[in-house]
């Protein structure tokens, strides 16, 4: 199942007054169905609040967003969300976690026997192809960060939503671990055809991933640049050594740089230089 | 040389911030922590010159409830005012917990309840004698009221605050799961809240024993704090050392068997349980 993603003119402020935070401004961005895109930006962008306005969780000051046409009020189970951390519940068992949904009346109503057992082998299915077999009764807290992350992402997948969004998931996890992690949500992402907002601040992890990369900046918070990844469809880790991988991530650094507003690198180590220099000079003096 | 020292530790491992100790060490220092008050009692009780009026022995103490119990019917006491504590937490548990479920989760019940919660709580328990005799009489009632009235508005915003904690990506997760707000109470705010809820039942619990003594203030002839009370008026410091002491051990028992419950209940907390 897959879904597109409309967004039209979207705006966010937070506040009133001068007081107001523009954290969105004339957001125009259509996401087709099956695909897998990547925002990144400095921090404080808005790619959390572009992210969560899709999920419904955050309401628009202004605009429209649509998921196959049509205008999204509020949350809906066509779009699953896979938050950061702390959203697991830890009361109850992985394969609770995993199975949460079938407990909510939306995934419930008109069950048949069929239904139920066609979710026992979804949700089996989901436990296997996330590598999570050997910890199916236990709890979250007696988990790894990043085994807690795939049980979160098998319980967003649990009642296959044709949309799939993604706010930092691997933020918390080591390299390693994330290396994984990739290769297992670009599997998930063939075989599921579901729709994907990833929200990174690691671009690398964004042109790993993606197939096209938003770039967002900040003050106001807006979508500043397009980007297609030329990269095939089927991808492994060598490519992030490959020249148009190195030269684009170059390119999108720059770009994220120069809108942050922050200093450069550059300018940053001259002054943290002169600082040292400062304090040799008091030490010897 | 050591090659290092740990970083905020140093020494013997009893001293390492928040890290675990041996059981048996733990309910050796445990007994010690208990035990040492009680060896100074005696010790101060037995100097010369101590008057047995102003300090009595843990000996005096012991014989005074052993002749209460027989001649007395301290059972009869601490049923009573078991009793009264019990139903006067449990009415302020029944109201408190639903209320403080929808402080938390409203954020309209909580601007409308909280802040007059947060006033009236300030208010000393003690001040409401005269208007409960008057609103409740002087009956068994009155007693369970002034406890009430002393754990419930506490427990209000304990409890709503419990419910605040739940991290909202618990909540916003339900919701991206097609989860209704009924829903979203039932299988996410309180299950998720629950541990903390219980905590704040044994909080509670225990505030609502200190309020015994004031409770049976009105009216009474009977009870812990009744006996306390008149003890007061007779100058037998023995029974009023007795009184508080139960008061205290009845009070350490149901503490216990609260976090027995907590055990029991929250597997998945093995961590935190010791
Ligand atoms: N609930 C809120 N109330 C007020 N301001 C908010 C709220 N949520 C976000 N903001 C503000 O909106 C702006 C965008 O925030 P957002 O979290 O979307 O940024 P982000 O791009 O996700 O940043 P990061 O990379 O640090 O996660 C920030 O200035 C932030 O302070
Ligand atoms: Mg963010």
């Amino acid at each position: 199942m897959t879904a597109s993603i409309d967004i039209r003119d979207a705006f966010k402020t937070f506040g009133h007054g001068p007081q107001a935070i523009h954290a969105l401004e004339h957001a125009n961005l259509t996401i087709r169905p099956n695909e897998f895109v990547t925002f990144v930006g400095a921090s404080g962008c808005g790619k959390s609040t572009l992210l969560r306005m899709i999920g419904g969780l955050e309401s628009l000051s202004r605009g429209s967003i649509a998921v196959n046409g049509q205008p999204i009020a509020g949350p809906g189970v066509d779009r699953a969300m896979v938050f950061q951390h702390y959203s697991l519940y830890p009361w109850l068992t992985v394969t609770q976690n995993i199975k949460f949904c079938r407990q909510l009346k939306a995934h419930t109503r008109d069950r048949t026997s069929a239904d139920v057992e066609k979710a026992a082998g979804r949700a089996d299915a989901l436990i296997r192809l996330m590598g999570l077999s050997h910890v199916a009764d236990a709890y979250p807290s007696q988990l790894s960060g990043g085994m807690q992350q795939r049980v979160a992402i098998a319980r967003a997948l649990m009642s296959r939503p044709p949309i799939l969004l993604m706010d930092e998931p691997f933020g918390a996890l080591d390299a390693q671990t994330r290396e994984v992690m990739h290769d297992l949500i670009r599997h998930v992402h063939r075989m599921e055809g579901s729709t994907i907002v990833f929200v990174t601040h690691d671009v690398e992890e964004a042109i790993y991933l993606g197939q096209r990369i938003v770039l967002m900046a900040p003050r106001p918070g807006r979508i500043d640049t397009l980007y297609d990844v030329p990269l095939p469809a089927e991808r492994h880790q060598d490519m992030k050594l490959a020249p148009e991988f190195l030269a684009l991530k170059r390119e999108i650094l720059e770009r994220i740089r120069e809108t942050s507003g922050m200093k450069t690198d550059l300018e940053q180590l001259a002054r943290l230089n002169a600082d040292v220099g400062a304090d040799a000079a008091l030490t010897t003096d | 040389m050591s090659a290092s020292k740990r970083a905020g530790g140093g020494g013997s491992p009893l001293w390492q911030i928040r890290s675990a100790i041996d059981p048996r060490q733990y309910w050796l220092l445990a007994l010690f922590g208990l035990v040492a008050p009680l060896v100074a009692w005696l010790v101060a009780s037995h100097l010369d010159g101590t008057d047995k009026v102003f300090l009595p022995g843990p000996a005096d103490v012991l014989a005074r409830i052993w002749s209460w119990a027989t001649d007395d019917d301290l059972a009869a006491d601490v049923a009573i005012s078991t009793w009264r504590v019990v139903a006067g937490w449990a009415l302020s548990a029944a109201i408190a917990l639903p209320l403080g479920l929808f402080i938390g989760s409203y954020r309209a019940v909580q601007a409308l309840l909280e802040p007059l919660t947060d006033f009236v709580r300030y208010m000393p328990a003690v001040a409401f004698i005269p208007l409960v005799m008057l609103w409740v009489g002087i009956e068994e009632g009155s007693k369970v009221a002034i406890i009430f009235i002393g754990t419930f508005f506490q427990m209000v915003l304990m409890v709503a605050e419990d419910v605040r904690r739940v991290p909202l990506a618990q909540i916003e997760a339900a919701q991206t799961m097609g989860a209704t707000r009924s829903e979203i109470l039932e299988k996410v705010i309180v299950p998720s809240a629950k541990p903390a809820l219980l905590d704040t039942l044994r909080v509670t619990m225990g505030w609502a024993w200190t309020y015994l003594v004031v409770a049976e203030l009105v009216a009474s002839n009977s009870g812990l704090g009744y006996a306390v009370l008149k003890a007061q008026r007779f100058l037998q410091t023995d029974k009023i050392f007795a009184g508080i002491l139960l008061i205290g051990l009845i009070g350490l028992l149901i503490d216990q068997g609260f976090r027995l419950v907590h055990r029991k209940a929250f597997p998945y907390l093995a961590g935190r349980h010791r």
